[in-house]
């Protein structure tokens, strides 16, 4: 309806969209003339700017010389993110808040910690994509056009060819959506942002540069199990909508309160409307698509996935939740919580049969959604919070895991087998203790970030009286303990990979005979075999990634204090 | 007004650590001798510690539980305080820590690590876990002792694993797991403890004074449940039966020194967590769920000691031995009598010395014979009669033979138990004589009879430790094996005792000089002999004069016992003249 009314459109078609109750046209516009909705510009001028950066970034891909795309693109990309967040600093600690855009974005200070976050996270990413030290000419294909294997692709990767600087804009169209998306305070806004957020992303993953088609595998894969999930949501909104005659989240609410319509399209678009949200989120049954996707997408990306999407897609949980569907909580609180511990057995039990790190880490984030939604149907103050705070802390992780994670690489891809990885603690001790510190704070060990992101996390479920999921939680962690730990154990107490002397020649040719370049540092002594792993000494802007992720991680574990109080998150929300 | 001592005692090891990862490229020598540096300051201001704790205006500890305390606000957000405070059984505790760390260090001094591996890491992971190890005995708000508890577990972890024996890797492993698990069971706890303190005052606590205040207000059933989260995370650390399998794993694959650690102290952080959480904070599950605790201490004293009678690794034995003590000291704090708690928190630090010195010397003994089976021994009194002479020492202190420390904490848990719970102390009773079985019939193994077996006859073996480290030939203080060495056989390494023939025994040698065989096996050299003394002084001294440290442990227990809502039962023999209650 907002869409609608935002649009101009005269009332006769409002009439003929088929807005077939009453109850709309006393709550919404009268009949005569629609006058336009007030459109407050300085509470979502962060959108408007990631909006803005990212046309602006398609221009440029159009206009510019290829030579000077790739310097643009970053610089702008870095600028956008980073001055949408300030604004959002400056709103938040001016206090400005509103619900604008005739209803359908609100705007308070629970969603200025939720863009906080995101935007916190977006940078690291970004940079993380920037990066054109660790895969020579960007972690991006060089032309997406160009047929894999083609005599094209082939050249395009040997000679290191300049990545596909689209990327960025990309980032940034994902970004505004995932902006848009926990700032929705209505169903159709809510569903165009997941649209906003996910085309860019299905298109981003299939973007490797090496490996494409296992890459555009997991492209295709996300498109089509998140169409269909796009489809469940949209019918889940249209029963919503036949229920309550709006697709406001507090006018759901209210006709819930109110309870005089039929339960089963209340509760049946509840739970389509949910599964869409639990689909972005990677949580539990729902995670199908995670592991391919993780693995087949570009580091980079799979980074920016990992700790963005699911920021946003918590967020509008939260904010779903915590709005239309606060009315109702006791028929669905058991249901998600059950769905959070299936989650959590599911992601920490597969986890340990995996091999390949990045299947690993995406099982280990759909055990983390598990915990962290049982932060959401907390339903309170302190688990709102507790929630942002946890996303902060698992993204920052996450990002600098899988930043890593690209400077590991044996051949000419990343070495992605936990067994590649045996004894990179001799060979690059700063590295593997980076890593061994993320990992100690996905298992939430004292004085890393992580473990105050579980005590908030779990204090606020068990306040809830979700004490039983709290106890379930403990042990799947204990559980996802044992992967990270065979990761530990491989870096710090395995000995290195040794490729026998007779392959060596066979596997240099196979490598394009290119002398190994400088900065690659072989595991095993004394091998220099293409198909031995090596460490990549990082580029400046992994450096800084991986700097930012352990400074964070290490900071947040000893003093919280300060951002724990920044992410408080009042109640109730505007809406 | 802030204490200082407890904050240094944390932070000084850590230092140290911090110190030895600066000169990394510093010679073996200069790090050893800066961590041993590190340590002797800790023993000094544990020592200034005990000093103004013990002569401090008396203040009832009921009143003032803690003394020397500190408090800073860490987390505001959740009103944690980083609060430190000493009772008397934390401080015995930590006096312990402080008095064992020169001691392990100066045995590991020529330890043979594994390649690549530098001394200086493993005094540094050392140092680092003393400071963890003080913080929890230190702590006096939940959330600081949980996450003390929990990071205690990192140094031990990569001790463990990167210098331990051949499965270093799996032991490791299973530790942290294990560990980690209890932990996490244990962190539901806590917040159970923060969120029902919530529901009691208002607004959630960490503070153990003020969950101590409230203790009683807190419904029974809830207290089941937290109390269920600790006694899990407890029993796995100190470790009672049931979940005992990590630690003689951990125990047989660790490096002596740390092994060391690991049984003297770092276990004791279970029982302690039962005295200084359990009873207190939660009093009545904690009276509810006695009998669980009682009858798992009662089963680990007699499984423990039967095992350990079986067992034909020399460390792994030790580790089962230390199951059967633990199930004592467990047993006396579950006994709610003051004499019994008093014991047991006497028992913690009995048991870490006496322990302590037979985990030390077995390991002298499996460096020098390069094997780890009892079948391997035989003799070595008549080889290195002083190292047989330690080892009877650390053998009687640990059967509690009078005069020796372990005899009185031991007397004091049987005879508090027996005026509560007769029938559980008359079957722990069977433990003792089990003990003196077990230990009795290694030491004749080992240390008596004829010189034989294949690590004594055949002199310095090869360790299992994969290769021995170049600056092990360096070394002046060690005797150098006069001869080639015999190479032990496959029975040195890993099966069971070949039979004589089996090429472990060179032919030469039985019935070759004495003295050749003792140049090659070695007895203990002066440094190894430093290093123990002090633990044998300990052991003797605290046999027959304990009042000094039962001094400071009684008003502790008292105050325990009062924490619990217990007061002694009156003896029983008044009950057939009608003063019974």
């Amino acid at each position: 309806m907002s869409l609608l009314t935002l649009a101009g459109a005269p009332s006769t078609v409002f009439m003929a969209a088929g807005a077939p109750s009453t109850v709309l046209m006393a709550a919404g516009a009268p009949s005569d003339a629609i006058t336009a909705p007030p459109i407050d510009f300085n509470l979502t001028a962060p959108v408007l700017i990631a909006l803005a950066g990212a046309i602006l970034g398609v221009l440029f891909e159009a206009f510019l010389p290829r030579r000077a795309r790739y310097p643009v693109q970053v610089v702008l990309a870095l600028i956008t993110v980073g001055a949408a967040l300030a604004w959002t600093l400056v709103e938040a600690n001016r206090g400005d808040v509103g619900v604008t855009f005739g209803g359908a974005i609100a705007v308070d200070t629970a969603t200025y910690v939720m863009w906080g976050v995101l935007l916190v996270l977006a940078l690291p990413s970004v940079l993380l994509m920037a990066d054109r030290v660790s895969e020579p000419g960007g972690a991006f294909v060089a032309q997406a056009a160009a047929g894999i294997g083609s005599k094209r692709d082939r050249l395009a990767a040997r000679v290191a060819a300049p990545m596909q600087t689209e990327a960025f804009p990309l980032a940034l169209f994902a970004v505004s959506g995932m902006m848009i998306f926990p700032a929705a305070n209505d169903m159709v806004t809510l569903f165009v942002a997941l649209e906003v957020l996910s085309l860019p992303l299905y298109l981003m993953c299939g973007l490797a540069r090496r490996r494409r088609l296992i890459s555009q595998e997991a492209a295709v894969k996300y498109f089509l199990l998140g169409a269909f999930t796009s489809a469940i949501f949209a019918y889940g909104l249209a029963m919503l909508y036949g229920y309550s005659g709006s697709t406001q989240l507090a006018t759901v609410a209210a006709q819930a309160r109110a309870g005089d319509s039929s339960d089963v399209l209340l509760l049946g678009g509840l739970a389509l409307v949910v599964v869409g949200l639990l689909f972005k989120a990677s949580v539990g049954p729902f995670h199908l698509w995670t592991p391919d996707v993780y693995q087949g997408a570009p580091t980079p990306v799979t980074a920016f996935m990992a700790a963005c999407t699911k920021v946003a897609a918590f967020a509008a949980m939260l904010r779903v939740c915590l709005v239309a569907l606060e009315p109702m909580t006791w028929t669905w609180q058991p249901v998600l919580a059950i769905i959070a511990g299936a989650s959590m057995v599911i992601g920490s039990v597969i986890g340990i049969t995996q091999t390949d790190m990045k299947r690993m880490l995406a099982y280990s984030s759909v055990a983390h959604a598990g915990f962290i939604l049982l932060g959401v149907i907390s339903m309170s103050e302190t688990g709102a919070s507790a929630t942002m705070f946890y996303l902060l802390t698992y993204g920052m992780a996450t990002i600098g895991a899988f930043a890593i994670l690209t400077v590991v690489r044996k051949g000419d891809g990343e070495a992605s087998h936990v067994g590649d990885w045996a004894g990179m603690a001799k060979r690059s001790p700063v590295l593997a203790a980076s890593m061994s510190l993320f990992l100690l704070s996905f298992a939430g060990i004292p004085l890393t970030a992580g473990f105050i992101g579980k005590l908030s996390v779990f204090t606020a479920a068990m306040e809830a009286g979700l004490g039983i999921w709290v106890v379930l939680a403990m042990i799947a962690t204990a559980i996802t303990a044992f992967f990270y730990l065979r990761i530990v154990v491989v870096m710090y107490f395995a000995d290195p990979v040794t490729v026998s002397p007779a392959q060596t020649p066979v596997a240099v040719a196979a490598g394009g005979g290119r002398p190994a370049p400088e900065g690659r540092r072989f595991l095993a002594v004394g091998t220099a075999s293409a198909d031995a792993p090596y460490v990549v000494l990082p580029g400046i802007l992994t450096t800084v990634v991986i700097a930012v992720a352990v400074i964070v991680t290490l900071g947040l574990g000893l003093f919280p204090g300060p951002v724990l109080d920044l992410l408080t998150i009042p109640l109730p929300l505007l809406s | 007004m802030n204490s200082w001592y407890l904050v240094v005692l944390i932070f000084l090891p850590v230092v140290g650590a911090l110190v030895l990862a600066a000169m990394a490229g510093a010679p073996a020598k200069t790090a050893k001798f800066t961590a041993l540096g590190f340590s002797l300051a800790e023993l000094a201001v544990a020592v200034a510690l005990w000093m103004s704790y013990t002569s401090a205006a008396t203040v009832s500890q009921l009143d003032v539980p803690f003394r020397e305390t500190f408090s800073v606000t860490w987390i505001p957000y959740f009103d944690i305080n980083f609060s430190l405070g000493v009772d008397g059984i934390s401080l015995t505790m930590i006096a312990l820590i402080a008095v064992l760390m020169p001691i392990v260090l100066g045995a590991s001094w020529e330890e043979r690590l594994p390649a690549g591996r530098t001394i200086g890491g493993y005094f540094a992971l050392l140092l680092v876990l003393q400071g963890a190890m003080v913080a929890v005995f230190a702590s006096t708000n939940v959330f600081v002792f949980y996450v003390a508890f929990e990071v205690m577990l990192i140094p031990m972890y990569f001790l463990i694993g990167a210098f331990g024996g051949v499965r270093r890797a799996y032991a490791a492993t299973k530790f942290f797991l294990y560990s980690l698990l209890g932990g996490l069971l244990m962190l539901a706890s806590v917040i159970g403890l923060y969120v029902a303190s919530g529901q009691v005052l208002g607004a959630g606590t960490f503070d153990w004074v003020t969950l101590q205040s409230i203790a009683s207000q807190i419904p029974e059933s809830t207290q089941m449940w937290i109390f269920a989260g600790f006694a899990i995370a407890f029993a796995i650390k100190a470790p009672l039966v049931p979940l005992h399998t990590w630690l003689p794993d951990a125990g047989t694959e660790a490096p002596v020194g740390a092994g060391t650690l690991l049984v003297g102290v770092l276990d004791k952080v279970g029982t302690f967590g039962f005295l200084r959480i359990c009873l207190p904070l939660l009093p009545a599950a904690s009276s509810k769920l006695a009998w669980l605790i009682i009858l798992l201490a009662v089963i680990g004293i007699l499984y423990g000691a039967i095992v350990a009678a079986g067992q034909s690794d020399l460390k792994r034995f030790v580790t089962f031995t230390s199951i059967a003590h633990f199930g004592f000291i467990a047993l006396g704090v579950f006994a709610f009598t003051t004499q019994s708690i008093a014991g047991a928190a006497l028992y913690m630090v009995n048991h870490g010395i006496a322990t302590g010195l037979l985990f030390l010397v077995v390991g002298m003994l499996t460096v020098r014979g390069g094997s780890k089976l009892v079948g391997d021994y035989g003799g070595v009194w008549k080889v290195a009669p002083i190292l047989g002479g330690m080892f009877l020492i650390a053998a009687l202190a640990t059967i509690a033979m009078p005069g020796t420390n372990s005899f009185i904490s031991e007397f004091l848990v049987l005879i508090g138990t027996f005026s509560r719970h007769p029938a559980w102390a008359v079957l722990a009773t069977i433990g003792i004589v089990l003990a003196a079985v077990y230990m009795l019939w290694i030491f004749q193994r080992t240390m008596t009879g004829p010189v034989r077996g294949a690590a004594v006859v055949g002199g310095r073996g090869p360790d299992d430790l994969p290769e021995a480290l170049p600056e092990d030939a360096g070394d002046a203080g060690g005797p150098e094996p006069a001869v080639e060495p015999v190479p032990v056989g496959a029975s040195a390494v890993g099966g069971l005792p070949v039979p004589s023939g089996g090429g472990a025994h060179a032919a030469p040698t039985r019935y070759g000089a004495r003295a050749r065989v003792k140049a090659l096996f070695g007895d203990l050299t002066p440094r190894e002999i430093t290093v123990l003394t002090p633990l044998v002084l300990l052991i003797i001294l605290l046999g027959v004069y304990p009042q000094p440290v039962l001094d400071v442990i009684n008003p502790t227990a008292e105050r325990t016992m009062v924490d619990a809502g217990y007061t002694d039962p009156v003896p029983a023999i008044d009950a057939p003249l009608g003063g019974g209650q």
